[in-house]
């Protein structure tokens, strides 16, 4: 299983260049041209990128989510959510990384094949870096006035963290 | 606009809970290596990025992209009714979506960005139905076997690292439906 999603870029990158071959298309042109767009793409990138993750690392060092998670907890114990995985909601959409951080972090605390542990995986498996996303779609293709990108999104966050909790709950007992 | 309000709250937060539970000078620290992050970031990223536009390219010359949009024509097609006539936009979202589906995060984001790019061409910088529709389903996670968090389960000792399957699944299932009903439902009333 691990060895086939190892393999699974090499493979394709393999099976699209001899398609390419036999189809008689110039594979290399094709190659060099596309990773030319892909730079002005990057570069595009990089502004949206140090602005997000200096605000990301500045809450992270303010301790301000900790303090909103203690703030949070009554609500979300009424909704089914365990208040224990409050910091990884807070960090999901900002941080892939500190969402895989704090995530590994609860696993490891309260065990993966216990209620909280298996919670915090599917959260992590379901959901997305939201606000990086964002950030990164709109910077690249330019676009000021996002409209209602960001509420809509948000709302699929909500949707994902509530059916990550009651998954678990419905599939694995109490 | 929104981002511009999100940032702003986001500093301010961090400014005042940081001096007031005395972490200013980590705050102050957390700025400077934040900003250096993303430069590490983007630019660790762009070899990836360059190569997956590369391999992009190719398939679209090669006419494998065609294969793929028009196995998944008939759900892009109701998702992206604006740019159904757009075979540029649906080969980008096609291949951005089965990117996403096997977990190829890497190769999902330059396709996804080559998507938005061209359904931003001359809209004068105010995001089309279209483009608020791609960027709410790959803000909703679509990974079939998410092995990430698999190995971190693993590596704390879980029994069975991949029993979530199911729990992962239904609840990617219920986010994205969430996420393109209130689209949907925003794009009528959204001005």
């Amino acid at each position: 299983m691990d060895l086939f999603f190892t393999m699974l870029v090499p493979c394709l990158m393999l099976a699209v260049a001899v398609t390419a071959l036999i189809r008689r298309v110039d594979v290399w042109s094709a190659l060099t041209d596309g990773a030319r767009t892909g730079l002005k793409v990057s570069l595009s990138i990089m502004p949206p990128l140090i602005g997000l993750l200096t605000a990301v690392y500045m809450l992270r060092a303010s301790g301000a989510l900790e303090l909103l998670g203690q703030a949070l907890s009554p609500a979300l114990t009424a909704v089914g959510i365990p208040p224990e995985t409050i910091s990884l909601l807070l960090v999901r959409p900002v941080s892939g990384s500190a969402a895989l951080g704090v995530g590994a972090e609860l696993i490891q605390t309260y065990g993966p094949d216990s209620l909280i542990g298996r919670t915090a995986a599917v959260m992590l498996g379901s959901t997305e870096t939201t606000f990086y996303t964002i950030a990164v779609y709109f910077g690249a293709a330019k676009i000021g006035k996002t409209r209602y990108a960001v509420p809509a999104a948000l709302c699929a966050d909500a949707a994902g963290f509530l059916a990550a909790a009651w998954a678990v709950r419905f599939l694995f007992g109490s | 606009m929104a981002m511009s309000v999100i940032w702003t709250v986001m500093v301010a937060a961090a400014v005042i809970c940081g001096l007031a539970t005395g972490n200013g000078p980590a705050v102050a620290k957390g700025a400077l290596d934040g900003a250096a992050a993303g430069v590490e970031l983007s630019l660790s990223m762009m070899g990836v990025m360059c190569l997956w536009t590369g391999v992009m390219e190719v398939m679209r010359r090669c006419g494998v992209a065609d294969a793929l949009s028009r196995l998944l024509r008939p759900v892009l097609r109701r998702l992206y009714p604006g740019y159904a006539g757009n075979q540029r936009v649906m080969d980008a979202v096609s291949a951005n979506l089965s990117a996403n589906l096997l977990g190829l995060g890497n190769a999902s984001t330059p396709l996804g960005l080559e998507a938005a790019r061209l359904m931003a061409e001359g809209s004068g910088g105010i995001a089309s139905d279209g483009l608020c529709m791609l960027v709410v389903c790959n803000t909703a996670s679509l990974q079939l076997i998410p092995t990430t968090v698999a190995g971190i389960r693993a590596a704390a000792g879980s029994a069975d690292p991949f029993d979530i399957l199911p729990a992962v699944w239904l609840a990617s299932v219920i986010s994205v439906a969430v996420g393109i009903t209130a689209a949907k439902l925003f794009a009528r009333v959204w001005r």
